[in-house]
């Protein structure tokens, strides 16, 4: 049977080289890096080499790297460990409107400490524009924290731009990358950033392997008190066999940068183009030109996310919506809502991510199987009903 | 997530369709919510000849829809209007607790429908048989935020659609939890 899985953001294989070196380390290699014999000596290298292949992806030292369990996790980190450890600068926070949950949640959670966020909104096509933080900045502001690549629309952010402003203002810059880093190229030095999410499960490690870049000097609150693993700034034995995973897919993703980045856009593009003539009255979400390589986004006028979800899946394609159906909360993406999408627009939500091994094939099958599955859901739509009457009347 | 009745139903849908002239339409529920559905009837002899509708909604809102019709269908309207949400949901096999309110909806549309063929008929107004079940609105504003399903005094749960819920002390007005004001006064919710 064809089949298409366009949902990389939410899961993905890992790469079967990442899996090859990760698994002596679940077994042969058992050691705990604090050990100072030898068993425990050769887990503590294999823990260097991935935080030196993690360092070299992102263009930073390998000391700024500390390791952590998800992108949730290093965004919280940032976040709450920031804000805590510099609070004499002041209390406030500023973050974009269409954050991750991991981070707006955690200042949220920073609110009841006394501190006070500010959203920056975006526009339709989910830009962050620079001038609005730097309006937004007071002396009160302690950290900054502006995605750096938005997956629900695909929008890569100004931020390099954004973090040069903070930087004049002596104010700290945090940016969720988990969506860019191994994707698009991230340089955290031309970047200037302070401190950088990014989770290996996006570019064909492992779940349970992230990192947040620390640039060095930079005072930190740790979240999780113990040992002294991290430098001191993140407790707990480490998960050695993901994190060597995480540093093989690392290696791997700088390795096949260029061409992938060009590979995928060029799918990636004739998909977009592709849904767009082959169907009346569809959205493309984010921006047309600045957006990920391997991300296309989508509101389907008349027809709800949730339902296209199920009948793509029983044709063997996967992908995601921001439907309110589609969410336990049953409410549509805060991202799609910060865009100023009309709620009932937002209802028909479809976000795909191409994997790397996408070709022509699936994109191929795609626009084969979706136009059909758009009519046959827009023949039962009232709201389609509704639109070709109100058509009708106007001709 | 679904039973294989629901995605029966959602894959190969009973009844769809519009019936232009039909004697009595039914519409319940709005986009901006994710579920709407329009029912349309013809009744012949105090019977449903014909029942047929048009679904926006998710896979349980559509597989909702099919069934309701096709439980509705030949039957008198007496019959019909008996035809509860909780009868629909068990004949489905069961929906996810948070797709509850979908299954009200394909009743209250189909209900909705008779009720407008009545009036139609006779300018009278009937209860629906799934509404009267409902604890009367003591004040205008007890509604769940979400679903508009009247809501007694003290729910922290909306018992259709399993939102959760908060109260705002000011109004009395009831929001979902994690709001941060009150959607009817304004107010700051804690």
């Amino acid at each position: 049977m064809n089949g298409f899985y366009a949902d990389k953001q939410a899961g993905a294989p890992v790469r079967p080289e990442v899996l090859e070196a990760m698994l002596p380390y679940f077994s042969e290699n058992f050691g705990n890096p604090q050990s100072l014999h030898s068993v425990g000596q050769k887990a503590a290298r294999a823990l260097k080499t991935a935080r030196e292949q993690v360092a070299r992806l992102i263009n930073c030292q390998q000391e700024e790297i500390i390791f952590v369990s998800s992108g949730s996790e290093a965004n919280n980190l940032a976040i709450k460990g920031l804000a805590l450890a510099n609070q004499a600068r002041g209390q406030q926070i500023i973050v974009s409107a269409i954050e991750h949950p991991s981070v707006l949640k955690a200042a949220k959670f920073l609110e009841k400490l006394g501190f006070r966020t500010v959203q920056i909104p975006v526009d339709h096509q989910g830009l962050v524009d620079p001038g609005k933080v730097a309006e937004a900045i007071s002396p009160e502001t302690v950290l900054v924290s502006v995605m750096m690549a938005n997956s629900e629309v695909g929008t890569i952010e100004p931020v390099a731009e954004i973090a040069s402003l903070c930087r004049s203002k002596g104010v700290l810059f945090h940016t969720d990358a988990v969506a860019a880093v191994g994707n698009i190229p991230v340089d955290v030095r031309a970047m200037g950033l302070d401190a950088l999410s990014l989770a290996a499960d996006q570019f064909g490690g492992p779940k349970g392997a992230a990192a947040l870049y620390l640039r060095k000097g930079t005072k930190l609150t740790p979240l999780m008190d113990g040992g002294v693993q991290e430098n001191n700034r993140r407790a707990g034995t480490e998960n050695v066999p993901a994190l060597v995973g995480l540093g093989k897919a690392a290696e791997l993703a700088l390795l096949e940068m260029g061409d992938k980045v060009r590979r995928l856009t060029a799918l990636r593009n004739r998909l977009i183009e592709g849904v767009l003539n082959s169907l009346d009255e569809v959205i493309l979400t984010g921006h047309p030109q600045k957006r990920l390589p391997h991300q296309a986004s989508f509101c389907v006028k008349f027809v709800e996310g949730e339902a296209m979800l199920l009948s793509l899946d029983l044709e063997g394609i996967q992908v995601a919506s921001g439907s309110a159906c589609t969410s336990r909360s049953l409410r549509i993406s805060h991202v799609l809502a910060a865009m100023g999408l009309d709620p009932s627009v937002a209802q028909g939500s479809l976000v795909l991510t191409l994997l790397d091994g996408t070709g022509d094939r699936e994109i191929d099958y795609f626009l084969e199987k979706f136009p059909p599955v758009v009519r046959r859901l827009r023949e039962m739509s009232p709201l389609y009903t509704k639109y070709l009457q109100e058509k009708r009347n106007v001709h | 997530m679904y039973t294989d009745k629901v995605m029966e139903h959602f894959l190969h849908p009973r009844n769809v369709g519009t019936i232009p002239d039909a004697d009595g339409v039914g519409e319940v529920g709005n986009p901006v919510c994710g579920d709407m559905m329009t029912f349309y009837i013809k009744v012949k002899d105090g019977r449903l000849e014909d029942v047929k509708f048009q679904t926006f909604g998710c896979g349980a809102a559509i597989a909702v829809s099919s069934l309701v019709s096709e439980m509705a269908r030949g039957k008198t309207l007496e019959e019909a209007m008996k035809i509860t949400n909780q009868q629909v949901a068990e004949e489905l096999g069961g929906l996810p607790p948070h797709k509850m309110h979908c299954s009200n909806l394909g009743a209250d549309a189909l209900h909705k429908a008779i009720e407008n063929y009545l009036q139609k008929q006779s300018g009278e107004k009937v209860e629906p048989a799934g509404k009267s079940q409902q604890p009367e609105a003591q004040e205008e504003h007890l509604h769940c935020p979400f679903c508009d399903f009247v809501l007694p005094e003290n729910a922290q749960l909306c018992a259709r659609c399993q939102v959760k819920l908060i109260r705002c002390e000011h109004c009395g007005d009831y929001n979902r939890e994690g709001e941060e004001t009150c959607r009817h006064c304004g107010a700051g919710l804690v």
